[in-house]
């Protein structure tokens, strides 16, 4: 909202600051000035200003003006509400006033109408054509500049309505449901049974405190009018603001809660200015009051104030004295209150008609605060004997972060949404995906069920700038269930492509491969204490693997039993849909089963202090032997002295499609006891090559 | 030349005397050999024996030459022996593997790049949000969490946002889809601020209460260069019997100090949110130029960081349906929330909010190991 420092002055002509100065007084008393624009000598600043919407007192040049004259201490002088009263409207004192009706009760808690005749619709001058340049205010006619005018002043909108269109007296009643009104903007609306309406007893007028109708517009024809001002139910307001999409400066105000006294005041405002220009009333001000609406708002039972609770809450001020009872006096009355002193430091509180916002004590207490300056308040800390404690998993969660980050993975962010395509396809059990009433997009139209898409989706856009050696994690909430109920898991995706993390001139740089994914995996899963951990992976046919992963080079991780996660090559098909030309490895952790795990608590065993024995086997097994078989067959030797083995070297010829590969094992055998002998050692070997012989290993010869 | 002082003239009157010299030679080689410990001490040595015009044995051939014929096989047959221990010893430097020699053939050029295994970089907004709550963690609160979908309950109601409020208006919200039906209390949507934690707290435990919630969250607003409708928050909480105004001023104050230095001042002034009364904006002096006026705090000298105020009674009113302890009359409590996003642009002049979310290396490298050293 745009604010003249020049019009502040005129209601308020001794702030003894200048505009600058003043601008800085208000915003530390809340109601805050975003820009200062100096308009040039002798016309004052332009404020730019920021009410928060709670304040719509505030909203205004004489609300403004009130602010300051608490800051200051200043009185305000009251508006002028005289208005001429032509020698007809002195005579004829005993015929019938104008008839208005209010039909919504609820809704419409006051209406005032004042019939003006013989009035001059012409462009403004002087003044008001000024300050709305100042304002970068249109201007229209005279007649409508005057409303705009009065609520620009002093925050009550008006509307003024061509006499001669009406049919018979005003009546403020809901619309009849598919009833039709042409407003102001020339948009045909229908109507629904809440939206109130400014009736005449034929049509619809105007969407009550929102904007008038096209048929009852001033023109440069209308002779006679009729000004209303009126104060309408900020629900109702609401309700048809959003039901017709029409925020207008007069819904913004009536939805926030109008001053019920307002009315008569504005009503006196704009009738003097139209009456400048020429014409006469005709008749007295009709004023229809509802009196459970002014109960409601200028009636309000005082609340009670005590200056204990003040100091309770506030605490404790920078000059020694505090908050006193004087300082509670004055700003409280400085802002329209009034105070009756019940008992010692206990107040009868009055509120003003136009601070909606002051309810309870509480808000009192905010006023005292604002007003007497929140930077006058000491630094003081509170004293606490509660406990402190942690998340239950922040440690795992710690662990599995830093443990990423030491092997290389950099942390990404991305959407919490996911396309209805990819909810399909990476959703871990079908239809599970939950989706979003008004999505941010097409793309974003359900709640990510996996953080897989969108690690794609970085990936993607990494290999799309030509940066291609890429290795991301995320670790984010993901979503399941139905729009009845959602549950959410912590999650953790990898996504990596290109070449190994190493930097340098002095090695050469090697394709990232599966088992340098699967390596930080291990890593990671080195740093919890489950029992058993292996991984493995289903036949295709079965189609229990995601179908996104290659189904020849991905796996499933199994902790304790529990499947934790997936990972692999991307599978090639879903790579061409996302035009990744490169291999990507990604895969999936569900954080909330592995995070059920706690830490590996290190234990350390006695050193033996004898000698290991090594032993290479160059082997050949055919293709389909896979290590974990060898190694199941090895650990089920049962010999204890065998503390180590390992898969030194392993070749395979792809090129010739040779039915078979060579194999490096390395073991170490040692007791803890003695120094092995020759002949155990021997006896150890040939058990082993047995065994592997069993599975259809031999020795290279 | 004068026999009498070359140290290399032999006597070769006999073959005794022959014998003796050379040995008293071969004596002088290895002592000679034995002091070397440089390259250039070598050459020395080199040059003393077998120079070409300054060398000792050069010099001692020419002696040879002229001796007694008889004694000539003998005295050839010495000084091969003796030239073969010159190549030896001098050969021997350089096969010594802890000589300089040896040593600086295995020289490698050090001012190459190391081989550095790159770690990961810390997302810049996790960074920033874990440092705020560490900051906390030391003031002696506790980390909580919550749902980033919400019902409308926790994310407006119970913070004192009742339906149809304009305060709703400030906080555009994406919905979950098919809530029409539910009673609005229930329906369910991305919540718009981490308050919710608040209520679920305070329902959870009876006071005193001082948590702080880092969280991920939404609003329906377009994405410019400083908004996303993806943003993250660090909110706390402190409630207690007799915690007023001024402990949440000492409290800010206290922890912006911890950090951003303890040469950052904080100022407060009133704002609006539902949930809180009185409220309050914080700012804090400009941490680029402290206070002088720069381009970053648009030569205010301030830069506005937070939001904060006293529980609102009302708020207290809704937990205590759960927890009846909450009672307003005899506990009172602050609640502040900052936006990280806003915290991590600043620190790290960072431009385009966009970027955080974008999982682009090129930006996430800037926060890791591997950059070029100063």
């Amino acid at each position: 909202m745009k604010v003249l420092t020049e019009w502040l002055r005129e209601y308020l002509p001794g702030i003894p600051v200048d505009d600058h100065k003043l601008a800085e007084d208000l915003t530390l008393r809340g109601i805050a000035v975003d820009g200062v624009f100096d308009l040039g000598a002798g016309k004052g600043s332009l404020l730019e200003m920021d009410i928060t919407t709670n304040r719509v007192d505030a909203m205004n040049h004489y609300g403004i003006a009130r602010e300051a004259s608490a800051i200051y201490g200043l009185a305000l002088p009251p508006l002028d509400t005289s208005v001429p009263r032509s020698a007809a409207t002195q005579e004829s004192s005993t015929r019938s006033p104008y008839p208005v009706r209010i039909d919504a009760p609820d809704l419409c808690g006051r209406f005032t109408a004042r019939v003006l005749r013989q009035v001059t619709i012409k462009p403004s001058t002087g003044l008001r054509a000024e300050r709305f340049a100042g304002l970068e205010q249109k201007l229209i006619s005279n007649a409508v500049d005057a409303t705009n005018y009065v609520w620009i002043a002093m925050g009550q909108p008006t509307h003024v309505f061509d006499l001669d269109k009406l049919e018979g007296g005003i009546v403020v009643r809901r619309a009849h449901k598919g009833e039709k009104l042409r407003t102001l903007d020339g948009v045909e609306r229908t109507l629904d049974a809440d939206d109130l309406v400014v009736a005449d007893e034929k049509k619809a007028l105007a969407l009550a405190g929102v904007m008038g109708g096209w048929n009852s517009m001033i023109t440069a024809e209308t002779k006679n009018v009729v000004v209303e001002a009126a104060w309408f139910d900020p629900a109702g307001i609401r309700g048809t603001s959003r039901r017709h999409g029409l925020h207008t400066d007069a819904s913004h105000r009536f939805e926030r809660g109008a001053d019920f006294n307002a009315a008569p005041v504005a009503s006196a405002l704009v009738s003097r200015m139209l009456l400048a220009d020429g014409g006469e009333t005709d008749g007295d001000l009709v004023d229809v009051v509802i009196a459970e609406a002014a109960a409601r708002t200028a009636h309000r039972a005082p609340i009670r104030l005590e200056v204990s609770e003040v100091r309770r809450i506030l605490g404790t001020t920078i000059e020694a004295k505090g908050i006193t009872t004087s300082v509670v006096e004055s700003v409280l009355t400085a802002l329209g209150c009034l105070l009756v002193l019940r008992s010692e430091g206990v107040y009868d509180v009055t509120l003003p008609s136009w601070r909606l916002d002051l309810e309870r004590e509480i808000d009192l207490i905010e006023e005292i605060a604002r007003v007497y300056g929140y930077n006058r308040f000491a630094n003081t800390l509170p004293t606490f004997d509660g406990t402190v404690v942690e998340l239950p998993w922040a440690r795992q969660e710690e662990k599995v972060r830093s443990t990423l980050l030491a092997l290389g993975w950099n942390e990404a962010l991305s959407s919490t949404f996911a396309s209805a395509t990819d909810a399909v396809t990476f959703a871990p059990q079908p239809a599970s995906a939950v989706a979003m009433g008004n999505p941010l997009s097409e793309a974003a139209g359900m709640l990510r069920p996996s953080l897989v898409p969108g690690m794609l989706t970085m990936l993607g856009s990494n290999l799309n700038r030509n940066v291609e050696d890429v290795r991301l994690f995320e670790m984010g909430t993901v979503f399941r269930g139905t729009t009845d109920h959602v549950d959410e898991r912590p999650a953790l995706a990898i996504g990596a492509s290109g070449l190994t993390a190493a930097e340098g001139p002095h090695q050469p740089p090697r394709p990232l491969d599966f088992y340098d994914v699967k390596g930080s995996i291990e890593e990671l899963f080195s740093r919890f204490s489950g029992r058993s951990i292996y991984f493995d992976k289903f036949k295709p046919e079965f189609h229990l693997m995601p179908v996104w992963l290659h189904p020849g080079r991905s796996a499933r991780v199994v902790m304790d039993r529990s499947t934790i996660g997936y990972f692999g090559q991307l599978h090639p098909a879903e790579a061409q849909v996302r035009k990744l030309k490169q291999t990507v490895f990604v895969g999936e952790i569900y954080l909330d089963r592995l995070y059920r795990q706690p830490l590996r608590q290190p234990v350390t065993r006695e050193l033996s202090r004898f000698q290991a024995v090594r032993r290479d086997f160059s082997l050949i097994f055919p293709n389909a032997v896979r290590w974990s078989e060898l190694e199941d067959a090895l650990m089920g030797l049962g010999i204890e002295e065998l503390v180590d083995l390992a898969p030194k070297e392993i070749f395979r010829d792809r090129k010739e499609e040779k039915a078979e590969y060579s194999l490096l094992l390395g073991t170490v055998f040692q007791s803890p006891e003695r120094t092995l002998r020759e002949e155990e050692v021997q006896n150890y070997s040939e058990r082993i090559l047995k065994s592997m012989g069993q599975l259809g290993g031999r020795l290279r010869s | 030349m004068d026999h009498l002082v070359d140290e290399f003239c032999v006597d070769n009157f006999s073959e005794d005397a022959l014998e003796r010299s050379f040995a008293r030679l071969e004596e002088m080689l290895r002592t000679e050999f034995a002091r070397i410990k440089t390259d250039e001490d070598r050459e020395r040595f080199r040059l003393r024996w077998v120079g070409r015009k300054t060398g000792g044995l050069t010099r001692l051939s020419a002696q040879l030459a002229g001796g007694r014929p008889e004694l000539k096989r003998v005295s050839g047959k010495l000084f091969n022996t003796l030239k073969q221990r010159f190549q030896e010893h001098y050969h021997l430097w350089e096969l010594n593997p802890f000589s300089p020699y040896a040593l600086a053939r295995e020289a490698i050029d050090i001012t190459l790049p190391g081989t550095r295994t790159l770690l990961g970089a810390e997302h810049p907004i996790i960074r920033t949000m874990n440092e705020i709550v560490a900051v906390f963690q030391r003031m002696g609160y506790s980390v909580g969490i919550g749902p980033e979908v919400e019902t409308d309950y926790y994310n407006f109601e119970s913070l004192n946002f009742p339906p149809n409020h304009p305060a709703r208006d400030t906080q555009d919200t994406l919905v979950v889809a098919n809530q029409e039906r539910r009673p609005l209390r229930d329906r369910l949507l991305m919540r718009t601020h981490t308050s919710p934690v608040q209520i679920r707290t305070m329902e959870r435990q009876p006071p005193p209460v001082r948590i702080v919630i880092p969280g991920k969250v939404h609003r329906n607003d377009a994405s410019d260069a400083t908004h996303s409708p993806i943003f993250h928050q660090v909110e706390g909480l402190c409630v207690g019997e007799n915690v007023t105004f001024s402990d949440l001023k000492g409290t800010l104050d206290h922890a912006m100090k911890e950090f951003f230095g303890a040469a950052v001042k904080t100022r407060f002034f009133p704002s609006f949110f539902p949930f809180t009364e009185p409220s309050a904006d914080v700012q804090i002096s400009c941490i680029f130029c402290g206070g002088k006026g720069c381009r970053k705090c648009k030569h205010s000298g301030w830069i506005e960081l937070l939001g904060c105020g006293m529980v609102d009674p009302s708020v207290f009113g809704f937990v205590q349906q759960k927890q009846p302890d909450y009672d307003p009359r005899k506990i009172s409590g602050f609640a502040f929330g900052m936006g990280v996003e806003r915290i991590a642009m600043m620190k790290y002049g960072v431009s385009d909010i966009g970027q955080f979310y974008s999982g682009d290396m090129r930006f996430f490298k800037q926060f890791g190991s591997g950059g070029r050293l100063a």
